[in-house]
């Protein structure tokens, strides 16, 4: 195919879901296809409700109800798969558990024993900038800051395919910039394979071998753009041409689907206004 | 340096602004009673229906050497204890078995919503005929009184539970009693305690009321014999000694919730 790395990782081939019955039926994955080879970096961006999050669920197993396939290996997911490690796009924390708890979660359910979980939680902890909040709670933190927690909480577990959904989405540009590098270092050194969920083009350009950009309802493939930036790449390739390229391709794609976006929604509200 | 320095000369208000809520409750409370004790004298409440305060604090020698106030105060307390124990321990279980099943859960809410509704204190000709004149039916009344309250809200702690927690749950693999112990109850706990307050004020009312009616064992059956022997400010000591023993009892409850969950 297109690809001509070693064998995929992850092969999403025609994926189709849709929501309710009837009249009401919402086709929220409309015949999504393509594949995510070993330790590669790809990311899926597209407007708000083009379907991102329904796929992120599927692929992770969460809704096993769905037409297509997406296979990891040689099985068609349908429930989560255990070499999968996913960060979700709400807040996900546990309130009852302090941070260093939150983080080790992960290795307490595989019986690591306490003082090498410790160690490496501590060591992820460090890695999100939360080391001198280890002992807080999650009410005692920023939106940014849990999320740096949910993200130590699925890396703590070294998962060899990583599913993110807009998991830099609470973090001010700076953080998410630096945040990125660590995400791509890791990355590299786990040779791990990544599908990214953002609607974020920097970020998606930052960090993708290929980004995959959706159309805005029904969610479709719109193209599949190659990012031919050298690696290791850190966050100082934001400032280079060839970047400033790339967003500026993928940006024309992404503004009409993101209009029509806009459109649909102010629409809705008219409709609403007039009801009321 | 300049923290110190704050903090130096801050020590005395800090320490008004820290006891606070404290002394404005005992302030209200002291310039209540004085209240109360001038409206008397001068005659404007009579003293038949509310004894001054000043003869209240006077009964309490009476009432703990001669009414033996300790002992019931103890023997109200242990009736409370078991009760109130004993319904959360069969009251959690409950709910989460209900929360478990959907059809058991449906069939079954109402009905536990109608034995909180239910006064139950006016059953007791029933339980008395059960259970004898004794210790048991108190605590047997007040466990069902306080056993709805944990039930509903055990349900709907869990039920509560976000979403995404029960996913990230899923997607770790956990199995089902995993994720009962380590997801869904510790969500659901906040919640549960809520249950459990209500579900002890229901047996505290119920044990002291019971006691009344029925002219049995602690403090319930004090303000009964006192109240008929008209004595009205050891009535009024008796009744002090309820909210000591009740009081006694949220701050145990309160210890136990801190110790289970230390995030506020
Ligand atoms: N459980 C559900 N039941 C019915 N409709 C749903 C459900 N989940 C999602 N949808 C619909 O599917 C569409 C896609 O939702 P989804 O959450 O996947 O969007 P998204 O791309 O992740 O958006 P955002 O960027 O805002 O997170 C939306 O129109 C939404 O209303
Ligand atoms: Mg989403």
């Amino acid at each position: 195919m297109e690809d001509i790395r070693l064998q995929p990782a992850m092969v999403v081939d025609d994926v189709v879901k849709r929501f309710g019955r009837g009249d009401e039926i919402v086709t929220a994955v409309d015949h999504v296809s393509f594949n995510v080879a070993q330790g590669e970096f790809v990311s899926v961006i597209g407007p708000s409700g083009c379907g991102k999050s329904t796929l992120f669920n599927i692929i992770g197993g969460l809704l096993g109800d769905y037409e297509g396939s997406v296979m990891i290996g040689d099985e068609r997911i349908s429930a989560p798969h255990p070499a999968v490690g996913m960060v979700f796009q709400e807040e996900s924390t546990f309130p009852w558990r302090n941070v260093i708890d939150n983080v080790a979660f992960p290795l307490e359910l595989q019986g690591v024993a306490k003082s090498e979980r410790m160690d490496r939680a501590h060591h992820f902890i460090d890695m999100v900038g939360l080391a001198s909040f280890e002992k807080n709670f999650p009410s005692q933190l920023s939106g940014g800051m849990r999320q740096r927690v949910s993200i130590a909480r699925t890396l703590v577990s070294q998962p060899k395919i990583l599913l993110m959904d807009e998991p830099f989405a609470a973090l001010d540009e700076q953080t998410r910039l630096l945040l990125g590098d660590k995400i791509t270092q890791i990355q590299q050194e786990l040779n791990q394979t990544t599908l990214l969920i953002t609607h974020n083009l920097t970020e998606a350009v930052q960090l993708s071998d290929r980004i995959v950009v959706m159309t805005y309802r029904p969610g479709k493939v719109k193209r599949i753009v190659d990012i031919n930036l050298k690696r290791p790449r850190t966050s100082d390739v934001v400032g280079s041409d060839a970047f400033g390229h790339y967003v500026a391709e993928i940006w024309n794609d992404l503004r009409e689907e993101a209009s029509r976006g806009m459109a649909d929604s102010e629409s809705a509200a008219s409709r609403r206004g007039a009801h009321g | 340096m300049a923290d110190t320095l704050v903090r130096k000369s801050s020590s005395s208000p800090s320490l008004l602004f820290r006891y606070g809520p404290e002394i404005t409750g005992l302030a209200s409370l002291v310039v209540a009673a004085l209240l109360f004790e001038l409206l008397v004298r001068v005659g404007v409440i009579n003293r038949y229906v509310i004894p001054p305060p000043s003869d209240v604090i006077l009964a309490f020698e009476r009432v703990v050497t001669e009414e033996d106030i300790l002992g019931r105060s103890g023997a109200t307390a242990f009736e409370m204890i078991v009760a109130a124990v004993a319904a959360v321990l069969v009251g959690v279980p409950v709910g989460a078995l209900l929360h478990r099943s959907p059809l058991w859960r449906r069939a079954m809410e109402d009905w536990v919503g109608a034995l909180a509704a239910a006064p139950i204190v006016l059953a007791f000709p029933l339980f008395l005929v059960l259970f004898g004149r004794s210790p048991k039916t108190i605590i047997v009344m007040a466990f069902f009184h306080g056993l709805a309250p944990i039930i509903l809200k055990t349900i709907e702690g869990l039920s509560g539970t976000r979403k995404v927690l029960i996913n990230v749950g899923r997607s770790l693999n956990m199995t089902s009693s995993q994720m009962f112990w380590k997801i869904l109850f510790p969500s659901a706990l906040p919640v549960i305690f809520t249950g459990i307050r209500l579900s002890w004020t229901f047996v505290l009312i119920t044990v002291v009321g019971v006691e009344y009616l029925i002219n049995l064992g602690g403090l319930g059956q004090l303000i009964n014999e006192l109240a008929e022997r008209y004595d009205l400010p050891g009535t009024y000591a008796a009744i002090f000694f309820v909210i000591l023993v009740s009081v006694f009892f949220f701050i145990l409850l309160e210890r136990v919730e801190l110790w289970l969950r230390p995030a506020r």
